[in-house]
């Protein structure tokens, strides 16, 4: 059993866990509790991971971020950052495919602090900034717990956009579920075990540090 | 003082109509407002507060001008020195009760003689799932006056309380109301509480104005 694909997976999982929390805080911010008709719209675009095929996905992906696609090759020439078949890539691909999870997480978190303790905040004295750093953040914990372990999650187990985009680079791309694939693929079984009983194990930990984490906070 | 002339279109349901209001209340008065729902009662706290801009009018707190529609000036809540007590209290569940005032002023003297006034000394490090509604109530009250207020706006702050605790709770209010000597005014649907509690009373009907002065004390 190789190493390597576990620790590719872990990686990956931890970057698009933290872009993740970055980029969906200020978006499922607006979603909660923005007026403005059009983020309907904007929230249905972020949710179409949930429901579209990886594959897809990936393949739309690769086509817009491959080096012969403008973005891409922008990329290339001003930063020398190959997006496709690279660990960036599947970056990407994972941030994409995580960003319902990350976004309906926070999105329930947020919505679940009272408006009324935001204005109570504000008549404090204390500005926005402040308001979501010690009052909006520490009484959504549970939901900001859910995004990160349902994220981090999906993102070590994602397999089609993964390899759509990423390919299968040793050491570089290849994560645990491309090489559960990869084993299959070759008839062997026991190797392919090895690897999937870990993602099941990993899996079932994170679910159950989840469920803890609800109960604790469902006796407060 | 506290001088007010607020005009702003309400909804209540499919009813539409205009909240139009002009006070002045000397300084260390207590305002009784009282209507019934949907009366615009609430909307009159938090056009005060800062946290709904009226259509037009102005509002001055001592020699300060909050709002004024004539010269778009808008004072936000941060900038407003206002205590605001919510109808639910609004404690932050994350905080104790010093938390909850800590995080209004950081000084820990004036927490200390806040919870002194509000008797609460002894729940200080309880956080606000351990309270009852009294010691809520009484937690929100000296949160809101832990910054040193030029105004005490209180919505609806005995509703949620029995009647034997709200009697209590009133004239605990009053009392505290009277040691601070603060500008303050109260929302409330209840005739007696206001007519027992508060130097002026302002009747809404619908957004017109009943005007009244009851002399309290």
């Amino acid at each position: 059993m190789e190493l390597a694909p576990f620790l590719v997976s872990l990686r990956l999982g931890a970057w698009v866990t933290i872009l993740l929390l970055v980029v969906c805080f200020p978006l499922a911010w607006a979603f909660a509790r923005a007026r403005a008709g059009w983020t309907v719209f904007l929230e249905a675009l972020t949710s179409l991971p949930l429901v579209l095929a990886p594959t897809v996905l990936g393949f739309y992906l690769l086509v817009a971020l491959s080096p012969r696609s403008p973005v891409g090759a922008f990329f290339q020439s001003t930063f020398g950052l190959r997006i496709a078949f690279s660990f960036v890539g599947i970056v990407v691909g994972g941030c994409v495919s995580g960003l319902p999870f990350m976004l309906t997480s926070l999105k329930t978190g947020i919505l679940g602090v009272s408006p009324g303790l935001l204005e109570a905040s504000y008549t404090l004295g204390k500005g926005r900034l402040r308001t979501i750093l010690r009052i909006v953040i520490p009484n959504m914990r549970a939901a900001l717990f859910a995004g990160i372990v349902t994220t981090y999650a999906h993102a070590i187990g994602e397999f089609g956009i993964v390899l759509m985009i990423g390919g299968s680079i040793p050491g570089v791309t290849k994560t645990v579920s491309i090489a559960v694939y990869e084993h299959v693929e070759a008839l062997d079984f026991s190797g392919a075990q090895v690897y999937s009983i870990a993602l099941v194990a990993a899996s079932y930990v994170a679910i159950l540090a989840l469920l803890f984490m609800q109960r604790r906070g469902a006796r407060r | 003082m506290l001088s007010f002339y607020l005009v702003k279109q309400l909804r209540a349901g499919k009813r539409r109509f205009c909240l139009e209001l002009e006070y002045d209340l000397p300084e260390g008065g207590f305002l009784g407002v009282r209507g019934p729902s949907g009366s615009g009662k609430t909307t009159l706290v938090r056009c005060l507060a800062g946290l709904d801009r009226p259509d037009a009018g102005h509002l001055r707190v001592g020699k300060d001008v909050w709002y004024d529609s004539s010269t778009n000036v808008f004072i936000r809540p941060q900038g407003r020195r206002v205590g605001y007590v919510a109808q639910d209290y609004a404690l932050f569940p994350n905080m104790t009760v010093l938390g909850n005032l800590l995080y209004a002023n950081p000084d820990r003297d004036t927490a200390a003689r806040l919870l002194e006034l509000v008797r609460l000394d002894a729940q200080a490090h309880q956080f606000p799932r351990e309270l009852s509604g009294g010691q809520r109530q009484r937690t929100a009250l000296a949160r809101a006056l832990a910054r040193g207020p030029e105004l005490l706006l209180l919505d609806e702050p005995l509703s949620a309380l029995d009647e034997e605790l709200r009697e209590e709770l009133g004239e605990e209010l009053l009392r505290i109301q009277r040691t601070t000597g603060i500008t303050a005014v109260m929302v409330s649907h209840s005739k007696a509480e206001v007519s027992r509690l508060c130097s002026e009373v302002l009747e809404l009907r619908g957004g017109a104005l009943d005007g009244e002065r009851l002399a309290v004390y």
